[in-house]
């Protein structure tokens, strides 16, 4: 790499650690010397690097995970400076010093800044955020999607299962089973393709379960910290209209 | 809580609108009463609602049961609730925070509130037409006072919040735009309910309400 440092600059990082998934979490200090357009990963790869701590004693080198970095892939979400992002799109020059990395400890920690968001995928499998197409024969082409829904629909599709939703949301946590911001929005974009919305009861009913959509309590932080600004709140709202009328539906009808 | 919580969050939803949001507005028809009639309007007012049929039957259902499922499944989904507006002060997050914080003053105002007023006419220490002459004696003890405002405030914030989270739980106020809308309304109603509950709490303050509060004073002495 061409010789960026800048002479005498650096960057103080303040890091919380974990050792491993049950030790007791602690906070470490880091100096590093300043490159320009540095991000929050180029600093961790830094650190990587010289395993060093401010005070110049040695240590083992801070984990973390990380994919794209081109935040579509959401691998690289933890708080930074008190909010959960992700870690590629953080550009230090953008950054209040020192710069606080923490985990995103609404999930389980496996090791430093890494986080296992395990519950998210299952929380897809349960509401089954898919497209089932399959079949014995040619089922042939689908119906088609008009364009006006494909627009919205596709800002919906930007979810990359990130977590910043649910850290962000103060029902999810150990008191509650409540499923997320990010699966109902899910629900909702498979629900509008016209092939998916052939199984849309079965993904409405997986929301009137215990914890489900009833877990949201309306603070809005989610649709304020989505990296990708889908309309989280609309999603929530509009799967609150589409289980009400189930509700009535099942009552109703049978 | 094992069950189905879907519908359990769905009924504390529905219960707080239908009958208690209509009860609430109901009460403070009936307090305001006290500003436009003084003793004998108010005295009127009570036993207007007392003279309904089934009396006893209404209070069960429309506010005794109802009151005590939402009040009692509320402290549970409060304490469901992590409270994070040191770290994301967003206007919606607060609301969501004193939702919580107002439901459980709100909760121990209530069960004073009816210890003072509705339990001493039931076990015979005041009559409905003295009714007048309680709140007087309870307006006019400074700390009462402020534990009453606090408690109407509190009561009032509850309501007309929980009326723009019900249209959002059912899916009325789908849109950012119409959500927006729905909280200044919400905001207006708060501003209007709050004034017509304090108004008839401080006229109860007033002289013409002291005669009827002779009766009354024996237990207030106590309390």
């Amino acid at each position: 790499m061409a010789d960026t440092t800048v002479a005498n600059k650096t960057i103080k990082f303040i890091i919380t650690r974990q050792d491993k998934p049950d030790a007791p979490s602690y906070t470490e200090q880091f100096e590093i010397p300043y490159r320009q357009n540095m991000n929050v990963i180029s600093a961790l790869m830094e650190i990587q690097r010289n395993p060093q701590k401010a005070d110049g004693a040695g240590t083992s080198p801070v984990c973390w995970e990380s994919n794209c970095l081109e935040e579509v892939c959401g691998a690289c979400s933890m708080v930074i400076n008190g909010k959960p992002r992700q870690a590629c799109t953080a550009l230090v020059d953008k950054l209040e010093q020192p710069i606080r990395l923490e985990p995103m400890s609404t999930f389980p920690v496996v090791r430093d800044l890494v986080i296992n968001r395990e519950r998210m995928f299952n929380a897809l499998k349960r509401v089954k955020a898919w497209i089932p197409i399959d079949g014995t024969y040619d089922l042939g082409p689908g119906p088609r999607m008009a364009e006006t829904k494909r627009q919205w629909a596709y800002e919906l599709s930007k979810c990359m299962t990130c977590g910043v939703c649910l850290e962000a949301c103060p029902n999810v946590n150990d008191r509650n089973s409540f499923i997320g911001p990010a699966a109902i929005s899910q629900v909702r974009l498979f629900n509008a393709h016209p092939t998916g919305e052939m199984n849309k009861a079965e993904r409405l009913d997986a929301l009137m379960e215990e914890g489900g959509i009833e877990g949201c309590g309306n603070s809005q932080n989610c649709v304020r910290s989505c990296p990708k600004g889908i309309p989280l709140t609309t999603s929530i709202a509009a799967m609150n209209k589409d289980t009400t009328k189930q509700l009535f539906k099942k009552w109703l009808d049978f | 809580m094992k069950g189905n919580t879907y519908l359990s969050r769905k009924i504390h939803s529905l219960l707080g609108v239908i009958p208690l949001g209509l009860f609430f507005i109901e009460h403070m028809v009936t307090n305001f009463a006290a500003v436009e009639g003084g003793p004998q309007g108010f005295k009127d007012a009570v036993i207007f609602l007392n003279s309904l049929p089934l009396v006893p039957v209404l209070e069960a259902t429309l506010i005794w049961i109802p009151l005590l499922f939402h009040g009692v499944y509320g402290l549970y989904i409060a304490y469901q609730s992590n409270l994070n507006t040191g770290q994301y002060h967003y206007g919606r997050n607060w609301a969501f925070t004193f939702q919580r914080i107002s439901g459980v003053i709100t909760f121990i105002f209530i069960v004073w509130h009816l210890y003072q007023t509705r339990v001493q006419v039931a076990i015979g220490n005041v009559g409905h037409d003295e009714l007048g002459g309680v709140m007087h004696d309870i307006s006019t003890n400074v700390l009462f006072l402020i534990f009453y405002v606090i408690g109407v405030v509190a009561a009032v914030f509850h309501f007309s919040n929980g009326m723009w989270s019900f249209l959002v739980s059912w899916g009325i106020t789908v849109g950012p735009r119409a959500q927006r809308i729905s909280s200044y309304i919400w905001m207006v109603v708060f501003v209007i309910v709050t004034a017509m509950f304090l108004m008839s709490l401080f006229a109860f303050r007033g002289d013409e309400f002291k005669e009827a509060a002779s009766a009354a004073i024996a237990w207030t002495n106590i309390v």
